[in-house]
């Protein structure tokens, strides 16, 4: 099968890959991930405002995996994650790149892109208000997400949200975000 | 009533909700999975709390980060201590945010916006 995650990220080449992660994403990966990119954004003496975008935004993108992931499909290569995902994180000139990757079930795309082109066409007013209005009307799912992530994630990075779903085959797809976190 | 104490870990706050005090205190990192689990022992001790307060409760929220999951959580929080304000007791939140932490600041506009309880904001300059 012609189908490889990876073949999207070498039509990315730009920046530094300061993280790469492919796996299954639990609590402790999510720690892991963390402090790496923590470490390193203070070992390169990353202005704090920056860092603390960047380490906000890392959380939410960590976190709608491990609440969010469709299981894998039968015949992926990796059957023992339950919550498989995929994330890079990238230095680029003014910033960081997080791009995570994650199998979506084709019943549930609609729903998610629906979400996305509505954070993407609302201007940052409107999507304070959004982050406000869910804040107070909505409970917390039974998976555990907030359903804030991505609205909070395009309220601190005030950059529209970058995706793409790819076929793998006709129950999947393959569901790539690409946040840009800059100055 | 047992006062909360918890430690701070990387990932959830350092807490000291003490009846006999008056001031009560969130402090540190609020980013766990599972953030439900954390704060639900918080929300029911306020519940008994607000039974018998103290005549003036001033609660500091003085965090470096918070998800999205603990947003809930913390309105969860606030949303008691409304109730114990409703009651014709004095309460005040005072909300502290890093001099260039913006977000920490829009944050803490958007409760004050949602609570009716007097929010003080409060700037930490190093």
């Amino acid at each position: 099968m012609s189908f490889n995650i990876e073949n999207y990220f070498s039509d990315l080449s730009t920046g530094n890959t300061i993280l790469y992660y492919k796996g299954n994403v639990d609590s402790d990966v999510i720690n892991h991930v963390l402090d790496t990119v923590e470490d390193k954004m203070v070992e390169v003496k990353e202005q704090s405002k920056l860092r603390k975008k960047v380490y906000n935004v890392l959380v939410e993108s960590l976190q709608n995996l491990y609440h969010h992931v469709d299981r894998v499909p039968d015949d992926f290569e990796d059957q023992t994650s339950v919550k498989f995902g995929l994330l890079v994180v990238k230095k680029v000139n003014d910033g960081y790149r997080i791009i995570t990757g994650n199998f979506v079930h084709v019943e549930n795309i609609e729903r998610l892109e629906e979400k996305i082109k509505r954070i993407n066409r609302s201007s940052h007013e409107e999507i304070k208000e959004l982050y406000k209005f869910i804040l107070n009307h909505q409970r917390i799912s039974a998976k555990g997400g907030g359903g804030l992530g991505l609205v909070d994630i395009a309220r601190k990075t005030g950059n529209k949200l970058e995706y793409t779903f790819k076929t793998y085959n006709s129950h999947y797809s393959f569901f790539y975000l690409d946040i840009l976190v800059n100055e | 009533m047992e006062p909360i104490i918890i430690e701070g870990t990387p990932k959830t706050p350092t807490v000291k909700f003490d009846s006999t005090e008056g001031v009560f205190e969130i402090k540190g990192r609020s980013i766990p999975e599972n953030s439900v689990e954390f704060y639900k022992p918080l929300v029911d001790w306020l519940d008994t709390y607000k039974e018998s307060p103290l005549t003036k409760t001033v609660v500091n929220i003085r965090l470096e980060y918070f998800n999205t999951s603990s947003s809930k959580c913390i309105l969860d929080v606030f949303k008691k201590l409304e109730a114990i304000h409703k009651a014709k007791n004095e309460v005040e939140v005072n909300w502290y945010y890093e001099e260039d932490d913006e977000d920490m600041l829009e944050a803490g506009e958007d409760y004050e916006s949602i609570i009716r309880v007097p929010f003080k904001m409060i700037e930490i300059v190093e």
